[in-house]
């Protein structure tokens, strides 16, 4: 195999190592950190059923940002829409042996594209000519976007620009990566540079705000039913203080006890 | 208390380009030793506090999932960044919920994450020194915790959290804030925050009796201390002396007279805030709640019942499970103590509203509304009942129960506009432990999105009567009323319009 081979077979297993120990660790101490108190958000859900469809429009709709600014839940509600389809539309590359046939139906998905590139731009703008948006954006958020805007063009160049390179190497190369049958990639360099800034980004991932997705279902103002008075919910380090208050009880004045 | 320059407010409640700076300055006043002391907090600033703090927000994040989680979550999409009313009222860029937060956010990136470690500029990681500290105590300072930029966010992220954080880790290196910490101190040397000892309560109280009697007629009680009685009282101390707060505690006395249910208010627990909540101090906050609990124990109670108070009943509604076991399902020996003392056929604990309501809905009591016919009456949603409880165990039923109660005893009700009630409802600039002179300036120009809204229903509507059921909320409107050309006493508790139009009957002495 040729050293870029090779380069770029490392990367991907470093990053995708990297986003799994790395999502792992978080997940871990999201989950190991205690919430000691109620503090759903209104409007709070007053059973486990409420706290799924409340998930569910918060994950499928943005219902949160569409309440809060429409132009951000436009742009933001269609560029992640755009990525969901664009995954599906590269799974056939990835498919280890006999691509189902509904797979390569996904290929009219490679329009969503459009979506994507809308989407970014947009958030991209308003980011810069936003006063307030301009104020708290750090490099890193327009490096992001910018990141995604040109994994969307080099993508839409090889799709819709003639460009396309050798598709059975792509395929091998990827579904290769699945089963461990690692094969040559196109040297293209539009595809080289499509897929660099995508391995870097699965590995970041879990030291960047890209957090936000599996954050999303850890959010206490999310999660928990508002069930305060019927349910105590009381977590370990609180609890503890319990232990020395049957002193308390006993100083209680109280013959009926 | 007129105003000879009231404030102008603009047709449209645009949202302000931001003025950097526009808020800076040196915070709230400090507590001093003494009240440091008092809650066990170091006297001064101590010597390596970078490292103490740094140590604080490793544990506080490591007990407390919203902050970890918070910290982590945020895309700064901006979605908050026009929701806050501090930020409405004053421009201040860092009075935008998630610049807010950036504070507390830089701070951990740096000492808490790979990127902020190594690429602190790429990220916006900032060291903890003077200036960050500075701005810390300032800003913390200028958000009342009232969620409102938790309903607007995509991930729940809740600015109150983290302000209530980095308050904590404050008063941890010794930087307090007197206004609250002072008011604790009171709490748990008196049992309120106005250091109001028994013989003054028991004083005012019978004032409050002779009053009653010489306006309505009749016997109604407001009984202190009295064992073995169906409801223990818990109401927030500016019930007993403040205007229009005081109205309001007549009101309930009334309502307990109709509905012949015995009451009484509790001396050792007679403070239904707790502004432990406020500087995020869980231990603080559960001292206070478990004088309510000793209270309960102590005087035989059936039920806890808890009157006009925004923060009292989120921390009453929300928290006095987790914190003293009042309330259901817990298991350890106080909780079942409690479960096995109080009635089951009611929540525990209720809020007046609940226990008003639920006496009209079962037609228990008259009103003359005619009464009220002078008022047009609208309602502000107190954002720790909006945002933070709920009544009734019906879905938005913090939202509907105020408002019934307040439509049987009124004819003319109308609502403010939809973007400024409810579960958006802005704050009215004064709450979170701001409730204090020293801080006059931006309760002022933090109550303008709600005088906006207010001055809207106005021109439309003729309303003249501002309905609250929160103490802090009434003191504060009382306050700034006046800046914005309205009159001060248009300011109501519920429980006044209720006092004003509810039917008495005859005290059984009378019959006799």
């Amino acid at each position: 195999m040729s050293l870029i081979s090779i380069f770029f077979t490392f990367f991907f297993y470093i990053s995708v190592l990297i986003f799994i120990i790395g999502v792992s660790y978080k997940l871990v101490q999201y989950w190991n950190t205690p919430a000691p108190l109620k503090i759903p958000i209104a409007p709070a859900s007053l059973n486990t059923s409420g706290v799924l469809i409340r998930y569910f429009r918060e994950i499928f709709l943005f219902s949160s940002l569409y309440k809060s600014s429409k132009w951000t839940w436009l742009f933001g509600w269609s560029f992640h829409l755009a990525l969901a389809l664009l995954f599906f539309r590269h799974l056939p590359y990835f498919w280890p042996g006999e691509v189902p046939l509904i797979l390569y139906k996904t290929e009219v998905l490679k329009y969503s594209s459009y979506l994507l590139f809308f989407g970014l731009v947009g958030l991209l703008i308003r980011r810069i000519f936003v006063d307030r948006v301009r104020y708290i954006s750090s490099p890193s958020d327009y490096l992001m976007l910018l990141l995604l805007i040109f994994i969307a063009s080099t993508g839409m160049l090889m799709t819709f620009g003639n460009n396309h390179p050798n598709m059975l190497l792509v395929t091998n190369f990827a579904s290769g990566l699945i089963t461990f049958q690692w094969s040559e990639l196109p040297k293209e360099v539009i595809f080289l540079a499509h897929i660099f800034p995508v391995f870097f980004l699965i590995a970041i991932f879990p030291i960047s705000k890209l957090l936000h997705a599996p954050g999303i279902f850890f959010s206490p103002t999310f999660n928990q039913v508002d069930n305060a008075r019927k349910k105590r919910h009381i977590s370990d380090w609180a609890l503890n203080k319990e232990e020395g208050s049957k002193i308390d009880l006993e100083n209680n004045d109280n013959e009926k006890y | 208390m007129a105003n000879d320059n009231p404030i102008k407010l603009p047709t449209y409640l645009e949202v302000p380009a931001i003025k950097k700076n526009a808020m800076a300055g040196n915070g709230p006043f400090k507590a001093s030793e003494d009240i440091q002391n008092s809650l066990g907090f170091p006297g001064e600033k101590v010597d390596n506090w970078q490292q103490v703090a740094i140590d604080k927000m490793a544990e506080t994040k490591s007990k407390y999932r919203s902050v970890q989680v918070f910290l982590d979550a945020c895309v700064k999409c901006g979605a908050c960044t026009d929701k806050c009313h501090y930020y409405l009222g004053t421009a201040d860029p860092k009075n935008m919920p998630v610049a807010r937060q950036d504070l507390f956010r830089s701070v951990y990136r740096r000492h808490f994450t790979f990127a902020g470690k190594y690429f602190p500029r790429l990220v916006g990681a900032k060291d903890l020194d003077e200036n960050m500290l500075d701005d810390w105590y300032n800003y913390f300072h200028q958000c009342s915790q009232c969620r409102r930029c938790a309903v607007y966010c995509p991930y729940g992220i809740d600015t109150a959290e983290i302000s209530m954080a980095a308050r904590e880790v404050m008063n941890v290196i010794g930087v307090g804030q007197k206004y609250p910490n002072q008011i604790l101190g009171k709490v748990k040397k008196i049992g309120n925050n106005l250091g109001m000892p028994e013989p003054a309560l028991k004083d005012t109280l019978e004032d409050l009796e002779d009053e009653i009697k010489d306006e309505t007629g009749v016997d109604v009680k407001l009984p202190l201390d009295v064992k073995d009685s169906e409801v223990l009282m818990v109401t927030p101390s500016a019930d007993f002396f403040a205007e229009p707060h005081i109205d309001g505690l007549i009101g309930y006395a009334k309502v307990f007279h109709e509905s012949g249910v015995t009451w009484t208010l509790s001396s050792y627990a007679s403070e239904a805030a707790n502004f432990g909540m406020f500087i995020g101090n869980y231990d603080v906050m559960r001292q206070g709640a478990l004088r309510i609990r000793k209270a309960a124990i102590d005087l035989n109670v059936r039920r806890v019942i808890v009157g006009e108070c925004g923060h009292a009943w989120r921390v009453a509604y929300s928290f006095w499970n987790t914190l003293t076991g009042i309330g259901s399902g817990g298991s350890d020996e106080y909780s079942l103590r409690l479960q096995k003392q109080l009635d089951s056929n009611y929540p525990q604990p209720q809020h007046m509203i609940e226990f008003t309501y639920d006496l009209i809905q079962n037609n228990q009591l008259s009103f003359d509304k005619s009464k009220n016919d002078h008022r047009i009456v609208t309602f502000h949603d107190s954002c720790n009942v909006a945002r933070g409880s709920n009544m009734g165990d019906i879905k938005n039923g913090q939202f509907i129960l105020p408002r019934e109660v307040i439509k049987a005893a009124c004819d003319n009700f109308v609502e403010m506009p939809k973007n400024t009630i409810k579960s958006s409802t802005f704050c009215c600039g004064g709450g979170g432990g701001l409730l204090t002179d020293d801080l006059i300036d931006l309760r002022i120009k933090g109550a303008k999105p709600r005088m906006h809204a207010l001055k809207k229903t106005e021109q439309e509507s003729g309303v003249n009567t501002l309905a609250a059921i929160c103490a802090i909320c009434k003191s504060q409107f009382s306050k700034v009323l006046p800046n914005y050309d309205f009159d001060p006493y248009m300011i109501v508790s519920v429980h006044q319009l209720v006092s004003d139009a509810i039917v008495l009957k005859e005290s059984s002495d009378d019959e006799v």
